[in-house]
């Protein structure tokens, strides 16, 4: 019988057996509970998605990636932007008209808050900007590439 | 570890720990938090903004370690039935819970200029304010079930083990999910954060975690004493009734 063999250890490790087997099942629970959750809590849809699956003209979603280098212009009437957001795979061209935060820049990370239009087209009500991982001092940004390379090589 | 089942050696030693922790916490904090503010360079892309990382970042860290220690301390109470365990965990959760506030503040103050928003959904923003709410309900918990020695309870042992699969997902949250908030800096032996930064920061996690720990020393004490007082009261009253 279970309890005669239970019988045999002492109530502390008895505890400790029970522990083990309840942080066992709720981290099995947790696990389940995330693997449910990996598309549903994503913030942002990154371009290769939108362009596999376009999502209908009607409906609000937000599009993260990056600002690709160069695509970045403004319209002639002087408030609505376009440029393109790639993530390597897929690029969607965006438009935007408004106040953009201090941290939009060509080749930097960006949540764009809007509706996919039929032409393909995504059009922007909100931006966010996403930073990145990387802090680096402004004296650094005017160094060359490789000198940049260097002196981040030495701080990891 | 249970040397310090006996409080009278436990108080013996926190005695001149408390104040030990909490003068070189100040002391290393302001030194480390005068550097970053006015020593170290500008970021750059964030420009003075990027300051507050030597708020904001030992802030989150010891809101995550704060709930570690009410997890671990409920193992302890529930295996061991360790009598400094419940009492150590009710003296951690408030300055975590401090802890964690402070992050969710200087974060928002910080997404203002750099994201461009107060306030997002995404699953690192969200799962630390269900941090501050685990905080609150362990709080409570732990002042309606207080067991006799003063310690936290079973129930709140147990609350504080199961809301610890919230800290795992706080740390991964940028991993696993797409979020506005950046994947981590400091991984593994590896720093994406240049060492102009880096140091100021070590810095101030180590002073705000001096500061914490004789935070949490002074509140056990503070706990223990009033049991004793409640349990000499209790022995008066007892005295005045056979009188």
């Amino acid at each position: 019988m279970a309890s005669a063999a239970n019988s045999g250890l002492k109530p502390k490790h008895q505890r400790l057996v029970l522990l083990v087997i309840a942080l066992v099942v709720l981290i099995a629970a947790a696990l389940l509970a995330i693997w449910a959750l990996r598309n549903q809590a994503s913030y942002f849809y990154v371009p290769s998605e939108i362009v596999a699956d376009p999502p209908s003209p009607d409906r609000a979603v937000r599009l993260g990636g990056m600002v690709e280098a160069g695509s970045l212009r403004t319209e002639p009437d002087g408030v609505t932007i376009a440029f393109v957001v790639q993530d390597g795979e897929a690029q969607v061209p965006v438009r935007f008209s408004g106040i953009v935060p201090s941290l939009f820049v060509e080749g930097s990370g960006v949540v764009a808050e809007g509706k996919m239009r039929a032409d393909g087209t995504f059009v922007a009500d909100n931006l966010l900007a996403k930073h990145d991982e990387n802090y680096v001092p402004r004296e650094m940004q005017n160094m060359t590439e490789k000198q940049a390379k260097q002196v981040v090589a030495e701080t990891q | 570890m249970h040397g310090f089942a006996n409080p009278a050696r436990f108080l013996r030693i926190a005695r001149w720990l408390t104040p030990a922790c909490l003068v070189a916490g100040l002391v290393v904090t302001l030194a480390a938090l005068a550097y970053g503010l006015f020593a170290a360079p500008a970021d750059r892309l964030m420009g003075d903004t990027v300051r507050i990382l030597f708020i904001h970042v030992p802030a989150a860290w010891l809101g995550m370690a704060g709930w570690t220690t009410i997890a671990g301390a409920g193992v302890a109470e529930l295996v061991w039935r360790h009598p400094l365990a419940g009492i150590a965990a009710r003296a951690a959760a408030v300055p975590g819970a401090a802890f964690t506030a402070i992050c969710l503040a200087t974060g928002s103050i910080w997404g203002r200029p750099t994201w461009g928003t107060w306030w997002v959904w995404d699953g690192r923003l969200t799962s630390m304010l269900v941090l501050l709410f685990l905080y609150f309900g362990y709080i409570a918990l732990a002042d309606a079930t207080r067991g006799e020695g003063g310690g936290s309870g079973r129930v709140a042992a147990i609350f504080g083990i199961v809301g610890a699969i919230n800290v795992p997902i706080i740390n991964r949250s940028v991993v696993w999910w797409n979020s506005l908030h950046q994947p981590p800096s400091i991984t593994m032996g590896k720093s994406a954060i240049d060492a102009a930064f880096l140091w100021p920061l070590l810095g101030a996690t180590v002073g705000f975690s001096l500061l914490f720990a004789g935070v949490v020393l002074a509140r056990m004490r503070a706990i223990l004493a009033d049991i004793q007082a409640e349990a000499r009261l209790r022995r008066k009253a007892m005295a005045r009734a056979e009188d």
